[in-house]
This record gives C-alpha cells, sequence and structure tokens, in this order.
C-alpha cells in the first residue's frame, strides 16, 4: 500500500522534526531547576530521609502517589473484570517439571527477602513502595508459574490490598487531624541513615508495596489461571 | 568510556526495538521488547537515576514481557509464524514477478 | 557537528523509540504488535523525561552516596517517571485484558479483518446487505477485480511450451 507507506513516511518525519525540535529547546545536561533545587535543598533535613526520590514521592507528593495507586488499582480491577471468572471445568497445564519447581522453591525467599528489602529500605536506599511491590509480585508469581496447581488465594489478596490502601488514608488523615494537612509526614524524624527513621516515610512506604505487590501478583495470577485456549 | 557504553547500549536497544515490529514471531517480539527494558534500565544508571533503574529492570524486563507472554498463549498466538510482521522485502508474488521475470 | 556526549547520545535513544513506537502504531495491523509499539513509544517518552532531569557530572539525587556537597540530578522528574512506569504495567495489563475479550468475541487481531467482521455484524443487525457483498445497490458494489495481466502474459507461453 504505497499511499499509507508515505502517510506513514511523512508521519514519522513529523514527529522527529517535532521531537527535534523540543530537543533543541531543552537544556540537556545544565536543567534550570527551578522545584528540584528546592527539593533537593530542603528535604534532607525537613523529611529526614536519605533518599530524596522516595522523599518526594511519599513525602511532598503524597497525595500524587495516592492518585497513581488509586489508577493502578482501577486498571487491575478493570482488567480483572474483563478477563472473567475461569470455567470450573477447565482444565490446569501441567506442573513444570523439576529443574522449574526447584528453582523456583530456590527463587522465591531470595526475591521475597530482597522485595522486602528494597520496600523497608526505601528512604535510605534506592527502591521504595513501587519497586519492592513489583518485586514481590515476581516473588509470588515464580512459586505459581512452577506450579500451577497451587493457587494463590484472591481473597487474601484483596483483604492485603484493601488494608493497605486504608493504611495509607488512614495515616493521611491521621496527618489531617495533627497537623492540618493531608499526608503531612509525622513522628520524629530520627537520624538519617538507620533503618527507623524518617518519620512516616517508611510506613507509607511499606502500604505503598503491600498494595502494589498485591494488585499486581493478583492480576499476574488472574491472567496465568486461564483455561487452555480453545482453538 | 560512559559515552561509548551509552552508544552501544542505544544501538542495542533501538536494534531491538526495530525488531519488534519486524519479527514475525509474536514471542520472539516480546523477547525483543524486555531486550528494550533492560538496556533502558541500565541507560537510567547510566543517567544517575537508580530509583527508576530498578523500577524497569523489574517491571520492563521482568513483569511486562511476562504479562505480555501470558496473553500470547490465552490469544494464541503462541506461534513460530503468525505472517503479520512489517514485511522490509516485497512478498513473493505479484511485486516479485515483474522484476526477475528476464533472470 | 553534534558533540558526542551522554545526553546527546540518551536523548537519540529516546527519540528513536518514540518515532519507532509512532511509526509500529501507524503501518501495524495487528492489534498486539500496536500493543508493543505503545509500550516502546510510552518507554521513550519515560527516558526523554528522565533525560531533562540529568545534569553533567551531578551523582544520584540520595545524600551520603557521593561527597558531600557534590552536585545531585534533579530528582523530580525521577518520582514522575517511577511512578508512570508501574501505571504503565497496569495499563498494559488492562490492555492485554481487552485484547483477550476481542480475541473471543471475533476470533481475530487483524484490524482489517476485524474491520470487516465488525461491519458486517452491524449490517446484519440492521438488516442490510453487508458493504462489499454481491446484493449491494449497483453503485456501492466493489468493482471487479482488475485481471492480472502480467501474470497471464507470462504464464501462457510457460503453458504452450509444455504441451
Amino acid at each position: 500500500m504505497p499511499m499509507r507507506d508515505i502517510a506513514s513516511l511523512v508521519f514519522s518525519a513529523g514527529l522527529l522534526f517535532l521531537l527535534l525540535v523540543i530537543g533543541a529547546e531543552l537544556a540537556l545536561g545544565h536543567p534550570d531547576m527551578r522545584v528540584g533545587a528546592e527539593y533537593l535543598r530542603v528535604a534532607g533535613p525537613e523529611l529526614g530521609a536519605a533518599n530524596i526520590v522516595t522523599a518526594i514521592l511519599a513525602g511532598y507528593r503524597g497525595f500524587d502517589t495516592l492518585g497513581e495507586l488509586s489508577i493502578l488499582f482501577a486498571a487491575a480491577t478493570a482488567a480483572s473484570l474483563v478477563l472473567g471468572h475461569r470455567r470450573a471445568d477447565a482444565r490446569r497445564d501441567p506442573p513444570g517439571g523439576l529443574v522449574l519447581s526447584a528453582g523456583a522453591d530456590l527463587l522465591f525467599p531470595l526475591l521475597l527477602v530482597v522485595g522486602i528489602f528494597i520496600v523497608v529500605h526505601g528512604h535510605l536506599t534506592p527502591g521504595g513502595g513501587f519497586q519492592g511491590g513489583v518485586i514481590l509480585a515476581a516473588a509470588f508469581f515464580v512459586a505459581l508459574l512452577a506450579n500451577p496447581a497451587r493457587t494463590l488465594n484472591h481473597a487474601l489478596l484483596g483483604w492485603i490490598e484493601g488494608l493497605a490502601g486504608a493504611a495509607f488514608i488512614l495515616i493521611g488523615l491521621w496527618a489531617l487531624v495533627e497537623d492540618g494537612h493531608f499526608l503531612t509526614p509525622l513522628l520524629p524524624l530520627g537520624t538519617m541513615g538507620e533503618l527507623v527513621s524518617a518519620g512516616t516515610l517508611p510506613l507509607l512506604s511499606v502500604a505503598i508495596g503491600l498494595k502494589v505487590g498485591a494488585e499486581l501478583a493478583g492480576l499476574l495470577a488472574h491472567l496465568a489461571d486461564t483455561e487452555a485456549p480453545d482453538r | 568510556m560512559l559515552t561509548w557504553i551509552a552508544l552501544v547500549i542505544v544501538v542495542v536497544m533501538l536494534v531491538a526495538a526495530v525488531l519488534v515490529l519486524t519479527l514475525r514471531s509474536f514471542v520472539a517480539a516480546v523477547a525483543a521488547t524486555a531486550v528494550v527494558g533492560l538496556a533502558l534500565s541500565v541507560l537510567y544508571v547510566l543517567l544517575q537515576a537508580p530509583d527508576v533503574a530498578m523500577t524497569e529492570a523489574a517491571v520492563g524486563a521482568g513483569l511486562s514481557g511476562v504479562i505480555l507472554a501470558l496473553a500470547l498463549r490465552r490469544l494464541g498466538l503462541w506461534q513460530l509464524d503468525d505472517g503479520d510482521a512489517v514485511v522490509l522485502k516485497p512478498a513473493s508474488g505479484r511485486a516479485g514477478a515483474g522484476g526477475d521475470a528476464d533472470a | 557537528m553534534i558533540p558526542l556526549s551522554l545526553e546527546t547520545v540518551s536523548y537519540a535513544g529516546a527519540i528513536g523509540l518514540v518515532v519507532i513506537g509512532g511509526l509500529g502504531l501507524v503501518i501495524c495491523n495487528h492489534l498486539f504488535r500496536m500493543l508493543l509499539a505503545l509500550a516502546m513509544a510510552e518507554s521513550g517518552a519515560n527516558l526523554l523525561l528522565v533525560l531533562t532531569g540529568f545534569r553533567d557530572g551531578a551523582i544520584a539525587p540520595i545524600i551520603g552516596y557521593g561527597p558531600a556537597g557534590a552536585p545531585l540530578v534533579d530528582p523530580l522528574p525521577q518520582v514522575l517517571v517511577l511512578t508512570a512506569i508501574v501505571i504503565g504495567v497496569g495499563v498494559q495489563a488492562l490492555a492485554v485484558a481487552v485484547l483477550v475479550r476481542v480475541y473471543r468475541s471475533y476470533g481475530t487481531l487483524d484490524m482489517r479483518e476485524l474491520r470487516r467482521r465488525m461491519e458486517g455484524e452491524i449490517a446484519a443487525a440492521a438488516g442490510i446487505a453487508a458493504p462489499g457483498s454481491a446484493q449491494a445497490p449497483l453503485g456501492q458494489r466493489p468493482l471487479p477485480p482488475v485481471p492480472d495481466y502480467e501474470l497471464v502474459r507470462r504464464s501462457a507461453p510457460v503453458r504452450e511450451r509444455g504441451a
């Protein structure tokens, strides 16, 4: 289809030109950081978190993060809704064999520890609720892939997810009552670099991690928990 | 030095991105998207964004590939040839018949 | 000549990803491949965002990671991209679920075929002949396919020689 090829070439050339123009305007390598510089200056003393990315994510932009969490929740719910329920008579996949199941058994505790470490140390090292949550979901899903006869408890996942989301909002409401602002970091800051420091940031991080992990694990289990295609 | 590492990674990433569109097998295309994700996560490390690199490595190279692979199985596309990639060379048939008529 | 530095190289990568992804969205006919192309365009946009916060010679925005007083990169784009990636995977899962649904209903994911079947379904529901069928009114009937003279002329002598 020559007409279509010409159209797509014109389209991509236009896109390229547009992006190049935008790029010429950007001061690559020398951004004028207005908000960013202020965050960098203030975040350490104010929130007591060594990792400024997590400090912004949960501290200054906690409300934003709540919105992101609800988008993720809506997407996961809609996906489960569209996929529908599994038929009762559908056959399951056979278990994955010795190598796969032994590897999964070996990998599961490792992934679990790494995920929990990343969630809990979010305010000190790179990491936080989102990254750790994804790794936690992967840990549970690897076990499920190796042995499809095992199933994740969807009711339990729903409870974890709901409680984590409620905890996030409750911490925010507590700050609202205490300080007058939703999701303001509370609690004493402690010394920077210790595990128990930075006030409520680690708590929010754990809530995010549990919610993201439960959501994605449930979603993956739902996608995997499939009838074999009948065609 | 960092620039050259970045150059190699970007080249690998763009080649993988083109392969996503041109590979005929969907399984291979999904694997190529995972390669793109992996290269991106290395690039994020070079750009001093360890948090983003960690997320991209877990999501782009892992979870997203798993989701797409599960979808392939469920859509019945888990096979080696489907015949719907962008074909770069002209299809053998009418287009080729006129050109090498004398050969 | 553009200087070869980490920023320009990454910038080329980001633009390349966005353009390849956009091109794939336009060219490809298969819905699943369009989903892959969309994911790539999204990754390119994320890379571009992170790149806007990069500073020459700066280190990652973690206090105590480098020497004290060293410049740190802008953390704000990193925060935005961090959440965007996770949201992206959720949206991708939703798109996959919709694709599964479409495949169950129509039995195909090819755009052209999908369009034909949907048009046929709409026409059947409306009680009129499907476009392109022999029962359509004369003006809307597709023209008969043009015979391939090239092929006819080429194949004719071959058959003669064989006989």
